[in-house]
């Protein structure tokens, strides 16, 4: 089943095209990278992608319901809020910076939004955070403040609020950027273990091995276009001058 | 005059000046949070004319003295528009004065408050699917309250001092009452007792917000 579509992505944030044209799908069970320079449009793609961001032109296409559809003119025209609402509840987003609330217990974090946004039952969704806090090897964790974690710790309680929501598909932006080495590979090992369980992701990231690691396609962005397309093996082989310069700058580090 | 007859009248004084600063406490700061979202308003011209409304009242607010807005508050129904005003409209003019002024100064608290949170808050906030209301009553306001309440207490210390500038409008609160009684007995101790009373009232205002203030401190 195909979870995500998206056509013909355009932005513009003021005179700079950040996103030229872009098309990309993810079916069920895959996980997708996102690689390429800064200033590529990644972000800006997984920020049109999760309507943190409004396109300009293109569709956006949720297990085949539209949230943007493209008029004749090309232009981007979204669907009513009740549907964008719902259409919303399919995906969820892990940022660079985790922007957990700092006011809440690492609990109240992952849970409040089951209960009073979906509305979910109460005992269900406790029982299932304290399941997925386990899983993550946060379990003595639940009842501390964001401040009393470490980065790291952060993150996947951040990845762990997003799940508690059910989601189609997550997506990640740089979800290690912001952390050490250490750390980021404690964070690689959970996402790693969540593309075990077959939950699509897409995943924009610069760590390389990672990326060839565990994406069933990866994509690669240069200047706004999808330059290189392809499994990870097609990707990193291909001789395209700006991947290669780019995976040159990487290799050498 | 004895002393006891003094402390009666004192002691009347102060409960007009209790009640004049709790009244404007209590409306003051909810105004001052639909003034800042006034102040905040953005997007379509009537929203930004909004906003250009609200900052021309926050300037002239904050422009001019508290005093020059409680005389206009009190005598401009009578010397603009020959409306006959009734002594208990002495009382009234002071709430209004004073909430309205105060409301502009909580306004722009509460905006530096609403503009230093990350605008990563407000975006996972909508990812998880939380209303506008939701994100702004649950996620925060909450973080908002943490920064401000420093900035709050100075207002409120501000307020209690200020409320003796009711004496120009000759609301018969503690300053007012003061100022008769030391000048018809040629005594300094009703001054005494008045400068007593507010830096004893203030006390316990520094001491409750600092309480408050704890309280907040359990998550950074």
């Amino acid at each position: 089943m195909r979870i995500l579509e998206i056509n013909h992505c355009q932005k513009q944030f003021g005179d700079n095209q950040v996103l030229k044209d872009i098309s990309l799908s993810v079916e069920e069970g895959q996980v997708l990278s996102i690689i390429g320079p800064s200033g590529s449009g990644k972000s800006t793609l997984l920020r049109c992608a999760t309507m943190l961001e409004k396109m300009d032109g293109g569709d956006l296409i949720y297990l085949g319901e539209a949230a943007v559809k493209s008029d004749s003119a090309g232009k981007a025209v979204y669907a009513p809020p009740a549907q964008l609402k719902k259409i919303q509840q399919y995906y969820g987003l892990v940022f660079q910076n985790f922007n957990l609330f700092p006011h809440y217990t690492v609990l109240k974090n992952v849970t409040d939004a089951p209960i009073h946004v979906q509305k979910r039952n109460k005992q269900e969704v406790y029982k299932e955070a304290q399941e997925l806090l386990d899983r993550m090897g946060l379990s003595d964790k639940a009842d501390a403040y964001p401040h009393q974690l470490s980065g790291g710790q952060q993150q996947r309680v951040s990845i762990v609020r997003a799940l508690a929501m059910n989601p189609k598909i997550l997506f990640f932006d740089e979800p290690t950027s912001a952390l050490d080495p250490e750390l980021t590979g404690e964070v690689l090992k959970v996402i790693k273990s969540l593309a075990e369980l077959n939950i699509t992701m897409v995943i924009v990231t610069h760590e390389m091995n990672f990326a060839r690691d565990i994406s069933d396609r990866i994509i690669f962005m240069d200047q706004g276009h999808v330059a290189v397309e392809g499994t990870p093996a097609e990707v990193f082989s291909s001789g395209h001058t700006r991947m290669q310069e780019f995976l040159g700058k990487f290799n050498r580090q | 005059m004895n002393i006891g007859m003094m402390l009666s009248k004192l002691t009347s004084g102060m409960g007009i000046t209790i009640l004049i600063f709790m009244l404007t406490v209590v409306l003051s700061m909810p105004l001052g949070l639909i003034v800042a979202f006034g102040r905040m308003a953005d997007g379509n011209p009537f929203k930004r004319l909004i906003r250009s409304i609200t900052k021309v009242y926050i300037s002239i607010m904050r422009g001019t003295p508290l005093m020059l807005q409680l005389m206009v508050v009190y005598f401009g129904p009578y010397y603009i528009f020959k409306i006959q005003i009734a002594a208990s409209y002495r009382f009234i003019a002071v709430i209004i004065g004073f909430v309205l002024n105060y409301a502009a100064y909580f306004a722009e608290i509460y905006r530096s408050g609403i503009e230093a949170i990350p605008k990563g808050q407000y975006e996972a906030a909508h990812i998880l699917g939380y209303s506008r209301s939701q994100t702004f009553i649950k996620i925060i306001l909450p973080q908002v309250i943490k920064i401000i309440l420093p900035s709050i207490t100075n207002e409120i210390i501000t307020l209690v001092k200020d409320t003796s500038l009711a004496f120009v409008i000759a609301v018969s609160e503690m300053f007012t009452v003061a100022k008769a009684l030391a000048s018809s007995s040629t005594s300094m101790i009703p001054y005494l007792a008045a400068g007593i009373f507010y830096y004893i009232f203030n006390f316990l205002v520094a001491f409750l917000m600092e309480k408050a203030e704890d309280k907040m401190n359990y998550f950074r």
